[in-house]
């Protein structure tokens, strides 16, 4: 009887063990050529590290999604990477669950990751994984040589440089961008568009060119715009432009001026139903081997300092060094606006409701 | 003469009447529990959601729940005199529960949908509330000098009303007030109205598009033999169980600036390479697909209606003497409004809600009201608005059904 019961037990313990090793987590990301850097730099090394299995999902952005599965106590998603200013806002509203930096691993010369990050890339509930930023790119073919746009003043002169533009359908960039073509310097950028006298400015400037946009909403469409020469230029993330040029030889070019960077942060919502996997998952994904990795498939940069050293070559390319491909190379860093997460958290709603109003106007 | 004017009886004496009923009432409680599982499917499926919803666009107890002590020290404030140390007092005492609590990002995404501004006041004073001491008012001055301004507490009474108009009156674009009073939206953030009158314009001319197209091809399928009249049915229906989303981005395919619809105009020079025609990411955009998706809606009413009618009574009318215009107009057409009814009541019902074609083909020109429901759920996650104007959009709908009883009946309306 006794060992009836102990050979239960025993089958029973293994069972929940085999369970807990072989744990599946639902991994969501923005899709594209940037989720798939992720597949091969984190969920690959981790799945057969761990011997757990991935699903991957995409989305295009916000909080939508996790805040209807937390309130309606139906959480099916396991580890999200949004931007700051969403981890700060689901943090805030408590949708998100607290990460705690001890988790993450040291970097290979022991300094503590909570110094090894760039400072402000580890929040209350987000870890940080990459730095990337909105550009705007144009077709070589349609530019070439002296005639080709160098500054963000040339994207909204159409007289000068005809053509459609592709740009997000949100004001979030797309103001800051406008101001800094007025001539608002870098740092003076959210001051001025914190007046109201200066969201109208931007908006006069985006009036010059309303009625040549195509506005787009993930970011998989703003390459796929230029290939079907649909705009002449648009604004788009830094890395989809990048893997356009590199794997699929595009004639694409990136004008950095004026570029808005901001970090991608991965956050787990409050009562993930892996919780403890995703944590595990958090904690491999941003060490220093696997952002460096990444950076070899995406000219996203690495959120760690030890990482961005590692940084090499494009994955099939040894000829192509990614270092000077990333927003923060110093030629590209220049006239760099870093979004203000604090800034888009109070002013979301009354910029949204303005846009949409000039969109439908 | 007798009067037997007495109740007619039946065998054992009862009233024919009641025992009537009795019997009508047995078999209607059978109907009933037949349709019992149904009804219960309905209310829990459909009824409720409907009405938790829209009790979303007027009830919004965040603040209150949240701030109960800042709630009554508002309650009582005129938004006119200036801040009393009860309420500075109130206020921080609230912020340390909520600081604590994780409920303080609910509080100030609520109150900066008044004031735009005040989400980082609120979070950032909550953070510094718990070291605040007597007296508070000062305390919170010293952190930031909005705490001094009536616009921050007129914001804070609006938001802390459970039961409020405020988003009902901005979803038609009109803006409720601490004092109560009610004043248009600044102009620069008028957008619903517009919206809902282009969501109806585009409706209409949807509806009018299919009318016109569906008619003939339900006149032409009524009335051909059976053999071939189901296999053009069949065209009719093939695109009918296509996907919404096959069928929109294959309009997108044809109509977009290289696609094949400019290609072919560019090759017969109707126009030049630089000047293709703009058909899809607008309005135009919106209405093609939109009438295309929506057509087989007004065949098959048509149709199913058109089948019914004799041809024997135009014959009749033609032979005693009506041209054929006559005949169609005075003796057919009538008997096809019950089936134009239906089908224009159907399209015009799924239009008006429509959303995935205007956001996959509208642009902007081309947005509709749903889309502006489907922002403000997914995107700016503000669902007590999304659902106010779902409330809107749902008495615009019962409006015009109510029209469409008063003009042309509810009962005349065939479906087959």
């Amino acid at each position: 009887m006794m060992i009836k019961k102990l050979i239960a037990g025993v089958a029973v313990s293994a069972l929940l063990a085999g369970a807990a090793a072989a744990g599946t987590i639902t991994v969501v990301s923005w899709g594209g050529a940037y989720t798939k850097s992720q597949v091969e730099a984190y969920h690959k090394p981790w799945m057969a590290k761990t011997g757990n299995k991935i699903i991957s999902d995409d989305y295009n952005g916000g909080l939508s999604e996790v805040k209807s599965q937390v309130e309606a106590g139906n959480v099916t998603w396991d580890i999200v990477d949004v931007e700051m200013s969403d981890a700060v806002r689901g943090c805030d509203e408590g949708l998100l669950e607290p990460i705690d930096p001890s988790i993450l691993p040291p970097a290979p010369d022991g300094t503590p990751a909570t110094e090894d990050f760039i400072p402000g890339a580890i929040t209350d509930c987000g870890v940080a994984n990459i730095v990337w930023s909105t550009i705007y790119a144009y077709d070589t073919t349609k530019f070439k040589g002296d005639n080709a746009p160098k500054t963000i003043k040339d994207f909204f002169d159409t007289k000068k440089f005809p053509g459609k533009r592709g740009m997000r359908k949100t004001p979030k960039a797309n103001l800051e961008m406008a101001l800094a073509a007025d001539g608002v310097p870098a740092d003076q950028i959210y001051k001025v568009l914190g007046t109201p006298e200066g969201v109208d400015r931007a908006f006069k400037v985006l009036d010059r060119i309303k009625n040549d946009v195509v506005w787009w909403e993930a970011g998989a469409q703003p390459p796929q715009l230029l290939a079907d020469g649909e705009v002449a230029m648009t604004t788009a993330y830094n890395g989809r432009i990048f893997n356009a040029v590199a794997a699929e030889h595009k004639p694409f070019k990136i004008v950095w001026d004026a570029q808005i960077f901001d970090f991608d942060v991965w956050v787990i919502p409050k009562g993930a139903p892996h919780k403890d996997l995703a944590m595990d998952f958090l904690a491999f994904s941003t060490a220093t081997k696997q952002l460096a990795a990444q950076a070899s498939w995406i000219s996203y940069g690495p959120a760690r300092k030890s990482a961005s050293k590692l940084v090499s070559t494009f994955h099939n390319d040894p000829n192509l060094q990614m270092g000077p491909q990333m927003p923060t190379a110093p030629e590209n860093f220049k006239t760099a606006i870093q979004n203000d997460f604090v800034f888009w958290a109070d002013h979301q709603d009354e910029l949204n409701a303005r846009f949409n109003a000039w969109l439908a106007k | 003469m007798s009067d037997v004017t007495g109740p007619i009886v039946t065998a054992d004496g009862v009233p024919l009447k009641r025992k009537l009923a009795q019997a009508m009432f047995r078999s209607r409680a059978r109907a009933f529990g037949l349709a019992l599982p149904l009804l219960a499917f309905i209310i829990v499926a459909f009824i409720i959601p409907i009405l938790t919803l829209l009790w979303r666009g007027v009830h919004d107890s965040r603040f209150a729940d949240y701030m109960p002590r800042t709630t009554e020290a508002v309650a009582q404030w005129d938004t006119k005199s200036p801040i009393t140390e009860d309420m500075a007092a109130a206020i921080v005492a609230d912020m340390v529960v909520a600081k604590k609590k994780h409920t303080i990002g609910r509080v100030a995404t609520r109150v900066n949908r008044e004031l735009p501004g005040t989400r980082s006041l609120f979070t950032s004073t909550a953070r510094k509330a718990k070291k605040m001491k007597p007296p508070y008012l000062e305390a919170l001055l010293k952190k930031d000098e909005k705490w001094g301004d009536n616009a921050t507490w007129q914001a804070i009474k609006i938001t802390a009303k459970t039961y409020t108009p405020a988003y009902l009156l901005q979803a038609v674009d009109l803006k409720y007030n601490a004092d109560g009073s009610i004043t248009r939206q600044p102009e620069r953030y008028r957008i619903y109205m517009k919206l809902l009158i282009r969501t109806m314009r585009i409706s209409l001319i949807v509806t009018l598009a299919t009318l016109v197209l569906g008619y003939p091809v339900a006149y032409l399928l009524s009335t051909l033999p059976v053999r071939t009249s189901n296999l053009l049915l069949i065209l009719v229906l093939l695109p009918f169980w296509t996907s919404l989303l096959v069928r929109t981005t294959s309009w997108i395919a044809i109509l977009q600036s290289e696609g094949v619809l400019n290609n072919l105009f560019v090759l017969f020079g109707i126009t030049t390479d630089q000047q293709r025609f703009s058909m899809i990411y607008n309005e135009t955009g919106v209405l093609i697909a939109m009438t295309h998706i929506l057509l087989p809606f007004m065949i098959l009413p048509l149709y199913s209606v058109m089948k019914t009618i004799p041809p024997s009574y135009v014959r009749a009318a033609k032979s005693m003497g009506a041209r054929p215009a006559t005949a169609f107009w005075r003796v057919y057409f009538p008997q096809s409004v019950p089936g134009i009814g239906a089908g224009a009541l159907l399209v015009f019902i799924l239009a008006i809600g429509y959303y995935i074609t205007p956001a996959l083909v509208g642009g902007e020109d081309g947005q509709m009201i749903s889309n502006m429901i489907d922002f403000h759920m997914r995107k700016s996650l503000n669902w007590n608005l999304a659902a106010a104007l779902g409330a809107v959009l749902l008495v615009v709908v019962l409006f015009f059904f109510w029209l469409y009883d008063r003009l042309v009946g509810i009962d005349n309306m065939k479906l087959g």
